[in-house]
């Protein structure tokens, strides 16, 4: 196609939680400023930013992009920003990509911020206007509808159990209780915990959820010929992919995510991978809720449909399991604040593949990583290939 | 580099910091109100919906019928064909008990919102709406269910002219 190679050479991120005394623009400063300094460039050295973030009602700022501008390094920069929903994290690095490959820019900075404490007296406020406006609110939704009803036809069309897909919330807390910005670690969470988490809407429950989060991820993309002058680790993007199904979502048959695959057989087309499940050897799922790690693992052609569960229930999805999955921790274990988490996900592939995960580190010296995000109205996959060498 | 950074900026806040006033911060309740068009194809299908008929659009290129209807196919980007009148019973496709509302406030009685496939369309083809005279822990997916209207004196043309879906013994 002509592109450009294009590396992921720094990053930065700040911690996850429930409600930051820092406002949007200031979380978006911090992890911004860590990753230019983790590759030591400064702001001078960057092109363009791209930055992703929910919309304007989240917050309650118009143009909060622009808003927020300042503090992704866009000072006199070409700027852009994206959303598509909880797919943003992983589509804004996917922006930064091509804006590099094309020749356009070498280096480009992508910053996810969210502050979803803003919204009161809660940010579904903002969230459940999703739903049709005349044939879908009346109703009286909730955005967990949305979860229940896919979780539900998932587990009816393969027989799951809520113990099967529980696994996937404990295996995420847990690996999260390493992660030195997580939200909701937890060392010694159970299947007894989380079955007997409160119901919220049937068959979701509280522990089978990430929750309401602030925070915000910054990823420096580099050319080539610049990544080689700043780092002798450069970890490059090797494909990315993404894809929009229907917004007519009862018309389509909610047990598999057949926009996901979409997604991932364009990615790995780019990457020439043929055999993913040999060719990846860490995921990034999306994780929003537990269920969701497994779907989306089906539907990125890692798992065979309706195994998610076994690969997790045998330990092959674990941190030293044969396929690690959502290492970090996930939204379940990280957290969740939005765009930011989805660009998590690419960070940790990044510290990975460099071996710079601290305690969360996988054995086996990885070369190959996938991130994966999701969103609207079960509707968008986007997906990114990462690997070093070559 | 996670594993360089000692001290990650980042500074939580608790619920009490707000309630107590110990930290500062500015309140604002925007008054933003709507009225959003039916539009062509959701305008038939609400007028319809006041005659307590369930209508929805055949597309001859891809032989789909679908609802809620649309005066264009989204597939073959072309127009719609033809309004078919469809039943007002179904299937249950999916489910769910919610026992929170938007605001996370708790339901005394849980709703049970459903997909779905309306008889009439093609498999697969339903719309969101809700489940009643039923009791939660009896709901299955497959059950046959049928549509209870509202009066026709009460209906106004909109989706709540029906009251919900009702299993059909
Ligand atoms: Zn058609």
């Amino acid at each position: 196609m002509g592109l450009r190679k294009v590396a992921v050479v720094g990053a930065g991120m700040t911690k996850f939680v429930r409600r930051a005394q820092e406002t949007g623009k200031e979380l978006a400063y911090e992890a911004a400023k860590m990753a230019l300094d983790s590759c030591e460039l400064t702001l001078d050295d960057v092109d363009g930013v791209a930055l992703g973030t929910a919309p304007d009602a989240f917050d309650g700022v118009h143009m909060k992009g622009e808003y927020l501008s300042d503090g992704a390094g866009a000072w006199r920069k070409p700027f852009m920003r994206s959303y598509v929903g909880g797919g943003t994290g992983v589509f804004a690095p996917i922006q930064g990509w091509y804006h590099v490959a094309s020749g356009l820019f070498d280096v480009c900075l992508v910053v996810c911020e969210e502050k979803m404490s803003s919204c009161q007296p809660h940010p579904q406020g903002a969230f459940l206007t999703i739903f049709d406006h005349t044939t879908e609110r009346p109703l009286g939704p909730n955005l967990l509808w949305i979860f229940a009803l896919e979780m539900n036809r998932y587990m009816q069309t393969y027989g799951l159990q809520k113990k099967d897909i529980a696994l996937v919330s404990v295996k995420n807390k847990r690996n999260a209780a390493d992660h030195p910005c997580a939200l909701l670690g937890d060392p010694n969470i159970t299947v007894e915990d989380v079955l007997k988490s409160e119901v919220l809407a049937w068959p979701v429950q509280r522990l089978d959820v990430s929750p309401v989060t602030d925070g915000a991820v910054a990823l420096v993309l580099a050319a080539e010929n610049v990544a080689k002058r700043i780092t002798d680790k450069p970890v490059w993007i090797k494909g990315v992919g993404w894809s929009l199904d229907t917004a007519y979502w009862t018309n389509r048959d909610l047990y598999y995510p057949k926009y996901v695959e979409y997604a991932a057989r364009m990615a790995y087309e780019m990457a020439g991978i043929r055999e993913p499940r040999k060719e990846i050897h860490i995921v990034e799922p999306y994780d929003p809720f537990d269920y969701k790690e497994l779907h989306h693992l089906e539907g990125l052609l890692l798992a065979d449909k309706g195994e998610a569960p076994r690969l997790t229930a045998e330990g092959v999805t674990a941190r030293t399991g044969n396929m690690p999955v959502c290492p970090s921790g996930g939204l379940l274990g990280v957290g969740n604040p939005i765009a930011a988490a989805g660009l998590m996900k690419v960070a940790e592939i990044f510290w990975q593949l460099r071996g710079e995960a601290g305690k969360r580190q996988v054995p086996g010296k990885p070369i190959t990583g996938l991130a994966q995000a999701w969103g609207d109205l079960m509707q968008v996959g986007t997906v990114i290939i990462l690997g070093i060498g070559g | 580099m996670t594993a360089k950074i000692k001290e990650f900026p980042g500074v939580g806040l608790r619920e009490s910091d707000f309630t107590e006033r110990k930290v500062l911060f500015t309140e604002w309740k925007p008054d933003a109100r709507y009225a959003w068009d039916a539009g062509v194809a959701i305008g038939r299908y609400l007028a319809e919906l006041k005659e307590g008929r369930i209508i929805g659009v055949r597309c001859h290129h891809c032989r789909r019928t679908v609802v809620p209807p649309r005066i264009f196919c989204e597939w073959c980007f072309r127009p719609m064909d033809e309004w078919v009148y469809l039943e007002d019973h179904g299937v249950v496709n999916t489910f769910s008990i919610c026992y929170v509302q938007w605001d996370m406030e708790r339901l005394e009685e849980p709703l049970i919102p459903a997909v779905i496939e309306i008889a009439g369309a093609s498999k697969g083809v339903g719309i969101l709406h809700l489940l009643g005279e039923v009791d939660p822990r009896e709901v299955k997916i497959g059950m046959k269910v049928k549509a209870v209207w509202k009066p026709a004196a009460e209906r106004i043309g909109a989706i709540t002219d029906i009251r919900y879906f009702k299993p059909i013994n």
